[in-house]
């Protein structure tokens, strides 16, 4: 997994750095932030994401747009997105794996499922 | 299960989550009678939902619980579904109150015996809300003919403001527009801000340029209902209109709500209702709310500490030791009393005197522990900004050695806590106008990777942080132009700077005033924010910096804010005290030992000339004649004067008090403290009495 990068969008900063220690527990693994759909569009040209988490409820441009905009781009399609949700807000959820996303993980979730998770996917 | 530090952060986010909600609570409650601004409606939910998200994700359930049930109440709001009376707002602002507390006590507080009846009464008036009202939704959208495909994108939000739109006949768009990859946070904000005054941007759609790689397209999807040939012109040569409808629909008339009887607002907030564009909690839902994207403050909110528990078995150590001689103290006075005026046995007063003695230190020994326990590492700070310095390195494409040191110092926890904004800033700095790229500095003979170092140290009394690159240095001729661009400085006033002049620049109100922040710099705050944040905590900034070689940025700091130890001296009538840790040494100097260099006093002391300032012309007090001047030698940082007083008192144990009135803001002085005679006096600023030393000419008149 040397030298994988993976974006995690969220806009709350402590489950950001909750989601972004559950990442860095992978040895190898390079973590990179947004705090918007709209920073992830910038971060996202400059570095080629083994994996992108995303969160769905997000100011400026939301988690369904994100991942309609990777998975319609040929440059991003193939790399695999998980979105992170709230329960109750399953519409949300359902769109988001219609779109495209690989995984979802419901809110709360232990962050070794999250871990291991991203393990199965930052192997292939 | 999130490691202990965690909650820390947990506490201080969901803290600014209830915040932006009573503050937004409030702002409704101001609009009412209106309807709603839907940004606004929206903020108010988010923040309900942030809070549920983030309390689970914390293991807090309760909290968790309750946000959910509110979270369920401004859904039904924003979908209108609810109506906006005094009910609400009653009920929204208790269910602020509550989960404060909830989260006070999450945070370690003691259980209040109310909290749980309050939350539970909550719940239910929450639940009664949601479920009230009319919900029937019929689904206009189908009846426009909204191409299933786009809906998709749409979260339940958007999609209930789309229909809000058709209901009442507006027009719904599809605005195009295809900007750089350069340059496209701008020019979409300048779009939004063009669409706005004719109606509601309620998505915004990124998509790719097919066979475009360095352009990216964004479809806003806008009701409106002005003709389109208004909003093709408003945005022409940038984005074009089209239909995003097949149709639009007569509009519905809105059973006209019953205006509510309006209580006054609560007054908690004078908040101007009349400014629509009030920031939301992580941002507004315009793109310009971008712009404040940049990772938030690392500060944390919590009022608590973590004690070692060694720490605390110390401390009922030295009260158990106090009470034995409270004790024999009991006893002595027993004797006295029962003596009834007969002289009293000799070893009665020297017992008394080592009685006393034992006191002092024992007072003394639990003074230490209390402060010992305010006492943590930098550690909790460092750890923080490395694992930020390393995402911002990585993201800036540098090659960046982190070095850091020194994590075990430790400082009072209230110092430790309002470090990390400051260090952070100072650490971007470094990163963004520090360390070259790569291939520059191979160009310049340095090793292709820099290093930015961050190290602290104890001297004595006080703390010393250093925030270090190996970079380019500071720029002085840079440095002077914006600062006479910007009217901190006439161009006059720099002639005569030097070099280290030029540098403290940066130093000065107005030298930053940013209006785009880069995605590496700051929020837009600058040096001169840092400066004043340090001098709050009595610490002091000083810059070295070499041309090509790098800059080092040093930090001086008290070891602790709670209680100081002071020398206190007297000036004609008025007596001051000034904090022993400055204090290097006291010498007595002749008037005819003084000299004049450059139209200012100084002083010889064991061969260093030194500045000689009298405290009496400070303050603007009466000087008496006399045969020897007391001074006081200070010593802070780099910087070492000579504080001229008419008498020596001694020294005390002070617990310095921030000043309010008159003297508030009185520059040189750090607050005031009663002696333990009771007498009030005040307590000199020394950080403040040696920066206007360091100034050309200032203050010292
Ligand atoms: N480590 C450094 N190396 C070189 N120059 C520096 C360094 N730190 C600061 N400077 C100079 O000092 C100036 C002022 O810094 P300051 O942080 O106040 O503002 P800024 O970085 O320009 O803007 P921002 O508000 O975005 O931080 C910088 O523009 C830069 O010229
Ligand atoms: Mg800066």
């Amino acid at each position: 997994m040397d030298g994988c990068k993976v974006l995690i969008v969220e806009d709350s900063r402590a489950t950001r750095e909750l989601l972004a220690a559950a990442i860095e527990v992978l040895e190898g693994v390079e973590v990179y932030t947004a705090v918007s759909g709209f920073e992830a569009l910038k971060v996202l040209p400059r570095h080629r994401f083994a994996l992108i988490i995303t969160d769905i409820n997000m100011p400026d441009i939301n988690g369904l747009e994100l991942i309609n905009f990777v998975k319609k781009n040929p440059h991003y399609r193939q790399t695999p997105l998980f979105i992170v949700t709230t329960e109750g807000r399953e519409q949300d959820r359902d769109r988001g794996l219609q779109l495209g996303a690989d995984e979802y993980l419901v809110k709360p979730f232990q962050s070794e499922l999250l871990t291991a998770l991203a393990r199965r996917y930052l192997k292939r | 299960m999130p490691p202990p530090r965690a909650l820390t952060e947990f506490v201080a986010e969901a803290n600014e989550v209830l915040e932006t909600l009573a503050h937004d609570v409030a702002v409704l409650d101001a609009q009412r009678g209106h309807d709603p601004e839907p940004d606004l409606l929206n903020a108010v939910f988010r923040a309900a939902h942030s809070l549920k998200g983030l309390s689970a994700m914390f293991g807090q359930e309760k909290i968790a619980g309750l946000a959910h049930h509110l979270e369920d109440v401004l859904d039904a709001l924003r979908l209108g579904k609810v109506q906006h009376d005094d009910t609400l707002i009653d009920t929204l602002l208790e269910g602020v109150d509550v989960l404060t507390l909830m989260l006070r006590e999450a945070s370690g507080d003691e259980a209040h015996p109310d909290t749980a009846p309050r939350a539970q009464a909550l719940t239910e008036a929450f639940a009664r809300l949601a479920t009230g009202g009319s919900g029937a939704a019929v689904d206009v959208l189908d009846e426009v003919g909204l191409d299933p495909g786009i809906r998709n994108v749409f979260t339940e939000y958007e999609e209930h403001r789309l229909r809000e739109n058709v209901k009442k006949g507006v027009a719904l768009w599809k605005v195009r527009a295809v900007f750089s990859l350069e340059d496209f946070d701008q020019r979409l904000s300048a779009l939004n801000a063009t669409l706005k005054p004719l109606g509601e941007v309620i998505s915004t759609l990124p998509s790719s340029q097919p066979g475009d790689d360095a352009s990216i397209a964004f479809d806003l999807i806008f009701g409106s209902s002005r003709p389109r040939p208004e909003i093709a012109t408003a945005v022409e040569g940038v984005a074009i209109v089209s239909p995003l409808t097949q149709k639009t629909m007569a509009p519905t008339p809105v059973p006209a709500a019953a205006p509510a009887p309006r209580k006054p607002p609560p007054t908690l907030f004078l908040q101007d209702a009349s400014a629509p564009d009030l920031p939301a909690y992580g941002g507004s839902a315009s793109p310009s709310g971008v712009m404040q994207g940049a990772e938030p403050s690392l500060r944390s909110l919590a009022q608590t500490v973590r004690v070692d528990i060694g720490r605390l078995d110390g401390l009922m150590n030295t009260i158990g030791e106090l009470l034995t001689v409270r004790a024999n103290i009991q006893r002595l006075s027993e004797v006295a009393r029962n003596a009834g005026g007969a002289p009293l046995p000799k070893l009665w007063a020297q017992e008394l005197q080592k009685e006393t003695r034992a006191l002092e230190r024992k007072l003394d020994d639990l003074q230490n522990g209390v402060l010992d326990v305010r006492m943590v590492p930098l550690v909790q700070v460092f750890d923080k900004l490395a694992r930020l310095m390393r995402r911002l390195v990585r993201q800036s494409g540098k090659d960046v050695h982190f070095e850091v040191s020194g994590g075990d110092v430790e400082l009072d926890k209230l110092i430790v806590e309002e470090l990390s904004d400051p260090l952070m800033h100072l650490l971007r700095n470094a990163l963004d106008h520090g360390v070259e790229a790569p291939d520059q500095r191979v160009a310049r003979g340095k090793d292709a990777r820099g290093v930015i170092r961050l190290k602290a140290q104890q001297l004595g009394n006080q703390v010393q942080i250093e925030v270090g690159d190996d970079g380019a240095g500071m720029d002085e001729m840079r440095i002077r132009q914006v600062a006479i661009e910007r009217g901190v400085v006439t161009r006059e006033a720099t002639d005569e700077m030097e070099r280290r002049e030029l540098l403290n620049l940066v130093f000065l109100p107005g030298f930053s005033t940013r209006a785009d922040v880069s995605e590496l710099s700051g929020r837009g705050v600058g040096l001169d924010v840092v400066k004043t944040n340090l001098s709050r905590l009595s610490g002091l900034i000083d810059i070295e910096s070499r041309r090509g070689e790098g800059t080092r940025f040093l930090l001086t700091l008290p070891l602790t804010l709670a209680i100081i130890r002071a020398l206190v001296v007297s000036v004609g009538e008025r007596t001051f005290a000034v904090p022993l840790n400055s204090v290097t040494e006291i010498v007595s100097v002749k008037p005819a030992e003084l000299r004049t260099i450059e139209r200012r006093e100084v002083l010889d002391v064991r061969g260093q000339t030194l500045p000689f300032v009298r405290l009496s012309r400070v303050f603007g007090l009466q000087e008496l004649p006399v045969e020897r001047h007391f001074v006081v030698i200070i010593g802070l940082a780099q910087e070492r004067f000579g504080l001229a007083v008419d008498a020596l008192l001694g020294q005390e144990d002070i617990v310095t008090k921030p000043l309010g009135g008159r003297l508030k803001g009185v520059r040189g002085i750090a607050g005031a403290t009663e002696l333990g005679d009771r007498r009030a006096v005040l307590v000199l600023d020394v950080g403040a009495l040696v920066e206007d030393l360091k100034r050309p000419m200032a203050a010292v008149s």
